[in-house]
């Protein structure tokens, strides 16, 4: 499956896209704390901190919605649009 | 209804857009256009520039479902949305909310509705060129206050 990153999150992941290979589905919580920054840090304990939103197929989800294993998952901050 | 979605690099002309609008909504009494545009300050200090980037696909998408959800409150001749990406200069024009009703009142909601819902909902965001060097733009409780505000 594959993760992207938008706006200030793509430069702190330092690219703007993954791939992971899930053996079962999950939830997007789980995803989060598979997925480390360069210093090592998970984007679940980042989130603890900053607010980073989700979407799963293009769809905004929260932390219990489920990730299969060939979802498009995005983590990006909140839009400043308009 | 017509509609018209355009997420783009190059500028866009009011001009072109009204034409657009009457041609393809038919008689509407009355057509609201928003235009908003690059600031030069922010946070109190000068801006000199602004980098806008989208999710491509997604964002399409958000911005049709909040034409729908529009559409859905009022009775519209057509709605266009076009907003821009990539760099920009003080002064450019951002993005474009144009709608049309048989009436203004109709055409004055749905179009503040719509930038509203643009702000808060869709996979936008702002980078900007500061005079120490570049900070992403942060979301603004005000304006997502504004968009909850159509839910009550």
């Amino acid at each position: 499956m594959k993760v992207l990153f938008f706006a200030a999150l793509r430069e702190t992941m330092g690219r703007s896209e993954i791939e992971i290979v899930l053996e079962a589905p999950t939830t997007v919580g789980a995803l989060k704390s598979m997925i480390k920054l360069p210093n090592g840090e998970t984007l679940n304990a980042v989130s603890r901190t900053q607010s980073i939103m989700a979407a799963v197929d293009q769809e905004m989800v929260d932390d219990l919605a489920m990730v299969s294993v060939a979802s498009e998952v995005a983590f990006f901050p909140p839009v400043t649009g308009g | 209804m017509y509609r018209s979605i355009l997420i783009q690099v190059e500028d866009f002309s009011l001009d072109a857009a009204l034409a657009e609008l009457k041609m393809q909504s038919g008689l509407a009494g009355g057509l609201c256009f928003f235009t908003g545009a690059v600031r030069n300050s922010n946070l109190d200090e000068a801006v000199g520039g602004l980098y806008l980037e989208h999710y491509p696909g997604m964002t399409e998408r958000q911005l049709d479902q909040i034409v729908d959800e529009a559409a859905r409150r009022w009775t519209l001749h057509g709605a266009m949305v076009v907003h821009r990406i990539g760099h920009l200069k003080p002064g450019d024009n951002i993005v474009l909310v144009a709608v049309s009703a048989s009436h203004r009142g109709e055409a004055f909601d749905a179009c503040e509705m719509i930038m509203d819902y643009l702000k808060t909902n869709a996979t936008f965001w702002k980078k900007e060129s500061i005079p120490d060097g570049y900070r992403w733009v942060e979301a603004r409780s005000s304006d997502e206050a504004k968009a909850t505000a159509w839910d009550a």
